[in-house]
């Protein structure tokens, strides 16, 4: 057979984006009951930058691969930073890897929070949960150029004061870089005198200047909506509000389908998006 | 519009070019096409269908076989002819060819160290000739060009079997009952520059004066396998007996799908009622998305030995009517199965074309004649215009 004559050059495909780089776990942090953050530093040497708010497909060999937030710091491209809640068999695996483990990346992949473009501007960011994860990079992004930007507000609502996240750090941030904090939780116990409730009810607290607001939200669907809609009523652009959805996702690079909000890919349109282009379809049921 | 990314190899084409062959002509192609290098695939009947397989001989292809369609129902016929082509389409596109349903994206052994390595699966099958395209899935080709080629971010194995096919589109003589092309644009004649790029366009012709394949070039291979084959050059009466074929196919479509607005009306009909009525009868049983020539949509799954010393990750077709399609953690997003028919239709028909600049459906009809239902899409939309 004349395969030669059939064939072009570049049948040999030596990168892909569905292949995984190794990355070896160097530190892990217990960091509630069900969560945990890994430090992970890539086998190949190669740094890996990111974007604020940017996944990465991150893979236990064996068990399965799930999109993940990076938590770490932005100007820090040499160390991978995940914060992994463990909610299903994958997330068990990777949240429950310990020094020494290896584990499989593939990205970043995503538009972020895209933090530059609120220089100038009073920015608010609101996080649920393990929402505060992504939002991370964000703030220390933010933290880092403090100056370029006017009040900065954090408004966290967690389950209970044991489910807090960076506990060590919000004060930090407080502190040394001018961040209005405000915690709230869901539940409160003994060792709680801060607010208790929904996340929402921090609005009103807010110092911020509406037509120059960017608002940053990541949490449950229905805690974004609600944030978005009480930022809405204070006078905030839906445009200038972005939250960051989830979704079922398989490959991360807009192929598999699996993460379609009608005409958007989250995987690649998102999942930071702008509060006006997804508000219509986040009230309708299934879509 | 995402162009597509195939470049468009016609251009220097001439009509001059194009060639009239009878039956051992017919045959000469085929050893063309397998002497230059290509694995020749063709329509060839199996499991009382038409399908996609190896043809080394004329006598491979189906003769005399044509096809019955209707909601929920597929039934091979013997025809009183001879004619090779003269059924409508089979269960399966050439989709199959270029995006198998299951393969090996990496392979990985664990090392000394206990690290696993992965290494990317090389995919040499190929490189495939294609005889027999039908214009619907041409366009089904081109579609899939733009989605897993002309984006951010490219399925590589598709990439390396794409590039090298040579394709022979085949006019449609005979449409089945539940096909549409016509209102989606797309057939029933493969039309160069429209779709996706193919090397030959051939029309079957068979009357009083015998059975003859007008052999028309569309890319400079095709005009190089045509001056190999041989036969003679192509006249008036060749072309002008092609057109009738499809003139005469163009009038016995068997439904119409009116596309005005129809993603508008898509987008403002997600609460209608008609999405209650169809998940009654919607099996949810992901026939429709098996089928389909563009659907596109993937999961991964991972293999490993019991030790876990070795491992691959294979890519297989998924559907967006399996429950843990959107699944998150709590559940699915699409629990019921008027919300995975609705997530479908509207796919197909509307959000394609904000994502791909083209409708998703290029009316071949599979998803009507394989719903094991008979839920027809057309009608669907029908219901959705007439209670706007």
């Amino acid at each position: 057979m004349n395969a030669a004559l059939a064939t072009s050059s570049q049948r040999v495909v030596v990168e892909d984006p569905m292949v995984p780089r190794s990355f070896v776990v160097t530190r892990t942090r217990q960091d509630t009951r069900d969560t945990a953050t890994l430090w992970l530093t890539a086998m190949d040497g190669a740094p890996l930058a990111f974007e604020p708010g940017q996944f990465t497909m991150l893979q236990a060999y064996g068990v399965g691969e799930v999109p993940v937030s990076i938590s770490g710091d932005p100007a820090d491209d040499g160390v991978l930073q995940h914060t992994i809640r463990d909610v299903g068999s994958v997330s068990h695996a990777l949240a429950t890897a310990e020094t020494g483990a290896r584990l499989g990346v593939r990205g970043p992949f995503g538009v972020g929070w895209d933090v530059g473009t609120a220089r100038g501007r009073d920015v608010v960011i609101v996080a649920g949960g393990i929402g505060l994860a992504p939002l991370r990079p964000a703030v220390l992004e933010i933290c880092a150029n403090r100056a370029a930007y006017g009040e900065v507000t954090l408004l966290y609502g967690a389950r209970t004061p044991a489910e807090r996240l960076f506990t060590d750090e919000l004060p930090r941030w407080a502190a040394e870089h001018g961040v209005a904090v405000h915690v709230t939780v869901d539940r409160s116990d003994d060792s709680w005198r801060g607010p208790v409730g929904l996340v929402t009810g921090l609005v009103d607290r807010v110092v911020f200047r509406p037509e120059l607001a960017t608002v940053l939200v990541c949490g449950p669907e229905v805690m974004m909506r609600h944030t978005a809609a009480a930022f809405l009523d204070r006078g905030v652009a839906p445009a200038d509000v972005r939250v960051s959805m989830e979704r079922n996702m398989k490959c991360g690079i807009g192929l598999c389908g699996h993460c379609q909000l009608r005409e958007l890919f989250i995987c690649q349109d998102g999942p930071v998006l702008g509060y006006g282009l997804v508000a219509s379809l986040l009230t309708q049921a299934e879509l | 519009m995402v162009a597509n990314p195939v470049v468009d190899p016609a251009a220097g084409v001439a009509p001059g070019d194009d060639r009239t062959v009878d039956l051992t002509g017919l045959q000469t192609l085929i050893d063309v096409l397998a002497g230059r290098g290509y694995a020749v695939l063709g329509p060839v009947v199996k499991d009382g269908s038409i399908d996609y397989g190896p043809v080394r001989k004329v006598s491979d292809l189906p003769v005399g076989w044509g096809d019955e369609q209707a909601p929920g129902s597929y039934r091979l016929r013997r025809r009183d002819d001879d004619m090779i082509f003269g059924y409508a389409n089979g269960a399966q596109s050439v989709k199959p060819v270029f995006f198998p349903a299951s393969e090996v994206i990496w392979r990985g052994l664990r090392d000394a160290e206990g690290a696993v390595v992965p290494r990317r699966e090389q995919h040499d099958e190929g490189p495939y000739a294609v005889v027999g395209v039908r214009s619907c899935d041409l366009h089904a080709l081109g579609i899939h060009d733009t989605v897993l080629l002309g984006r951010r971010f490219a399925d590589a194995s598709y990439a390396v079997r794409r590039a090298d096919a040579f394709v022979v589109a085949v006019s449609c003589s005979d449409p089945a009952g539940t096909c549409f092309c016509v209102s989606m644009g797309t057939g029933p004649r493969p039309t160069a520059g429209r779709g996706a790029p193919f090397d030959l366009a051939m029309t079957e012709l068979l009357d009083a004066t015998g059975h003859r394949f007008l052999l028309e070039a569309a890319s400079e291979r095709g005009v190089e396998v045509l001056r190999e084959v041989g036969g003679r050059i192509a006249d008036e009466r060749d072309r002008s007996d092609a057109a009738s074929v499809t003139e005469s196919a163009v009038g016995r479509m068997g439904r119409w799908l009116d596309t005005e607005g129809l993603k508008d009306l898509l987008y403002a009909s997600a609460d209608s009622p008609m999405w209650d009525e169809v998940a009654d009868r919607c099996l949810s049983c992901q026939n429709c998305t098996m089928v389909c020539p563009t659907c596109f949509c993937t999961d991964v799954e991972d293999v490993s030995d019991l030790a876990g010393d070795s491992m691959q990750r294979e890519r297989v077709w998924d559907s967006c009517f399996d429950s843990q399609h959107s699944y998150l953690h709590g559940g699915s997003v699409r629990r019921t199965t008027k919300a995975r028919y609705r997530q479908w239709m509207t796919h197909k028909l509307g959000s394609w074309i904000d994502q791909f600049g083209t409708s998703g459906c290029v009316g071949c009809g599979r998803c009507i004649a394989w719903c094991p239902a008979g839920i027809d899409i057309t009608e669907q939309a029908a219901v959705l215009r007439e209670e706007s």
